[in-house]
């Protein structure tokens, strides 16, 4: 019996560390430090899902807790890794809102969250009902994160965070999506940030660097105050 | 056997392409793959017409009357988009804005695009519908960037992270939906999300986790759609992007995000029995009308005035598939047809127009009449049309529209006469001098594709006209599978 609890104890802990995390997420301005964060959930979660496979018996749970491991711990930090170093960017600047802001708004996120969940957990029948609330949290904050960062590698960390959320959230709602669906999103997951590593190379080229505030001249002004007359260059 | 064709043809497709994408003759094997993909949708539909609807690979696709006309007509505007696109990518390369090179990368990327869609539209699976909507916002980023200028990469992270953020919401809502299905259908998991067995046991669907999850799905998949104030990427992406690209974003994919957004809907409203649905894609609806009939005013580029057009008439749709009902549906159906028809043919016209001005700003394109009478008349009658002009179609589905609102919800149909008004004006205002006037402009090096622009108008006109009865049916049958009474 004490086993059981155990066991349960320890994804609670998997559970709380993970909405730490990305409470550092919101706080960390080192980009490489972002990463590692990154990949900390990635093993939380594998910690996580193994549990909870062990615990309900649920084939499924190993295979997605392997495919976790391989593409959340292992090869999407390295290939950030590998971007980081090759585009040289190794700090965001400033964030839009102050440290202290950002991690106030982050409480009341998690206030927030934590009642949007309720009439979930109070329907889930899972061991880990309790964890829902934890899991929109972290989907919530790294939210927070996109809005207030400037540099684009950090708002795909923190893209990748809120997916890690989101497959929290699956797993303690109803221990996982079907098999098929899970490959799909990993897929999906895999590709993006393939298509992002691309995407990266050309804004650099064009511009020089990697911060978002030159990506900033098509908006809804005055007519003709952002841009000017593109004529195709014809040479 | 049709439908395995339908999705292994754009599959092979973009492999090939992958390979002999920049070779001279790649633009006809892509018109050569969408036109086998063509052909595979239109045998297929032959069979649901005669046979009703089928399940395929242990029930994870179907086809059903609703998504059978979206998949015909997502096949036919593939086929006509890769044929416009042949001489128009072809003046591209000689004006220098793509390498022959980069061409390899469009084209394997048009092909995964259109399975994509294809496979969004005939899933069975919400979460499998889930993936491949991701996987058409991830296939069109790199396309939406082909050009590599600083707007057009800012256009292409736009739409990144903008759709990918709301895709992720839509992705929870997914979750939320499995959660409560799970409870009903087992939790074996293979049946619990498919979408044939959900609509069945709708009414036992625990109805708090159900109305939670369709706000999720309908922010998520109405990112994509276009909705406002969530449809900031939109203008930009359809703008920077090449113009065959624009065609099939707002001709088919609009469509697609709309389709998801439908099949949603009609699961919660089975649970719910209220019309919080209803009142959420009204309300959504007709903001996105009401603040897109705004920017119209202020664009001066030609692609993002008709940008902000489509983000209209996918307001009308969202509206009309809200108000719900037989009539309201059918509409709302016909009227995806021929937006989708005219809005590509517009862009069609408009790609040619601005490769002759060599510009893409609206008063630098003067005189379409005098110097290629085909693409002023095109883009008139376009405009006419998707202005809601008789006798074309889009007048058809409107006047359909705003009728049932009149009796359904009569406080709406002010607000949407007045933005028609207000779009008629800001759109022709502009078109007319565009397509007369005097102008300096030289001919093309290659002729243009025109043929497409009249082979979607004149079906536009044909719908206004005259609905096929079996056509007409075929909308019914749709109409009643999503709730008409």
């Amino acid at each position: 019996m004490a086993g059981i609890a155990f066991d349960l104890q320890l994804l609670n802990l998997c559970a709380s560390l993970l909405l730490l995390l990305s409470f550092a997420m919101l706080a960390q301005r080192r980009i490489v430090t972002l990463v590692n964060l990154l990949a900390t959930q990635g093993v939380l979660l594998f910690v996580a899902t193994l549990l909870l496979a062990w615990r309900t018996g649920e084939h499924h749970l190993y295979l997605s807790a392997f495919l976790t491991l391989a593409l959340k711990v292992v090869f999407l930090p390295w290939l950030l890794h590998r971007l980081i170093r090759r585009l040289e960017v190794y700090w965001d600047t400033e964030p839009l809102l102050n440290i202290s802001g950002t991690m106030l708004t982050g409480v009341l996120v998690v206030v927030f969250a934590f009642g949007l969940a309720q009439p979930i957990s109070a329907l889930a029948n899972t061991a880990t009902r309790n964890a829902i609330g934890i899991a929109v949290a972290v989907v919530l904050l790294s939210f927070v994160t996109m809005i207030t960062r400037r540099k684009a590698m950090s708002q795909v960390v923190g893209f990748l965070s809120m997916e890690n959320g989101l497959f929290f959230g699956a797993m303690s709602a109803t221990y996982g999506m079907p098999m098929i669906v899970e490959f799909g999103v990993a897929l999906d997951v895999l590709v993006a940030v393939l298509v992002l590593g691309i995407f990266f190379f050309q804004i650099r080229e064009q511009f020089d660097s990697l911060d978002l505030h030159h990506l900033e001249s098509l908006r809804e002004r005055e007519p003709d105050a952002g841009r000017q007359v593109r004529p195709f260059e014809e040479n | 056997m049709e439908f395995l064709l339908l999705l292994a043809t754009p599959v092979c497709g973009a492999a090939l392409l992958g390979v002999l994408g920049a070779r001279r003759w790649a633009p006809e094997l892509n018109i050569g793959v969408s036109l086998v993909t063509f052909l595979a949708a239109c045998a297929l539909t032959a069979r649901v017409v005669t046979g009703g609807p089928v399940l395929v690979a242990r029930e994870q696709f179907f086809i059903d009357p609703f998504n059978v006309f979206l998949v015909t007509l997502t096949a036919f505007v593939g086929l006509t988009t890769s044929i416009f696109s042949r001489p128009y990518m072809r003046v591209e390369v000689d004006h220098r804005r793509v390498s022959p090179r980069r061409l390899r990368l469009y084209h394997s990327m048009y092909q995964l695009f259109m399975t994509t869609m294809l496979t969004a539209l005939t899933t069975n699976n919400m979460g499998l519908l889930w993936v491949a909507m991701e996987a058409a916002t991830l296939s069109t980023v790199l396309l939406v960037t082909l050009y590599r200028t600083p707007a057009s990469l800012e256009a292409g992270w736009k739409y990144f992270i903008l759709c990918g953020v709301g895709i992720a919401q839509a992705l929870f809502g997914t979750i939320l939906l499995y959660f409560a299905a799970e409870k009903v259908l087992g939790a074996e998991g293979v049946t619990a999300l498919l979408w044939t067995h959900l609509n069945t046991v709708k009414g036992q669907l625990e109805p708090t986790v159900l109305g939670l999850a369709f706000v999720f799905l309908l922010v998520g998949y109405g990112t994509k759609v276009g909705l406002a104030p969530l449809h900031n990427w939109l203008p930009d992406a359809h703008a920077e992007g090449p113009t065959p690209i624009s065609a099939v974003l707002s001709g088919l994919l609009l469509n697609v995000a709309i389709y998801a957004v439908v099949r949603c809907k009609v699961l919660v409203e089975g649970s719910l029995h209220s019309a919080l649905p209803s009142r959420m894609m009204m309300g959504f609806g007709l903001l996105s009308v009401v603040l897109a009939v705004f920017f119209l005013w202020r664009q001066r580029d030609i692609k993002r005035l008709f940008a902000y057009s489509s983000i209209e008439h996918m307001g009308i749709i969202t509206f009309a598939f809200g108000m719900g009902g037989a009539v309201a549906n059918f509409a709302a159906l016909l009227h995806m047809t021929v937006h989708s028809l005219t809005k590509s043919a517009i862009f069609f016209a408009v790609g040619h127009a601005a490769q002759k001005a060599g510009s893409q700003l609206m008063e630098n394109i003067r005189g379409l009449i005098t110097l290629s009478p085909t693409i002023g008349w095109g883009l008139m009658m376009g405009s006419l049309a998707i202005l809601g002009m008789p006798p074309f179609g889009v007048f058809a589905s409107e006047f359909l529209i705003l009728t049932t609102a009149m009796r359904e919800q009569p406080w709406a149909t002010p607000i949407l006469l007045t933005a028609l008004g207000v779009a008629f004006a800001a759109i022709f205002g502009r078109v007319q001098p565009m397509v007369f006037g005097e102008t300096t402009a030289k001919r093309l090096p290659h002729a243009p594709a025109l043929l497409p622009v009249f082979a979607h108008l004149a079906i536009v006109l044909m719908l206004g006209v005259w609905i096929p009865p079996y056509l007409a049916e075929w909308y019914r049958a749709a109409a009643r599978l999503l709730g008409g009474d």
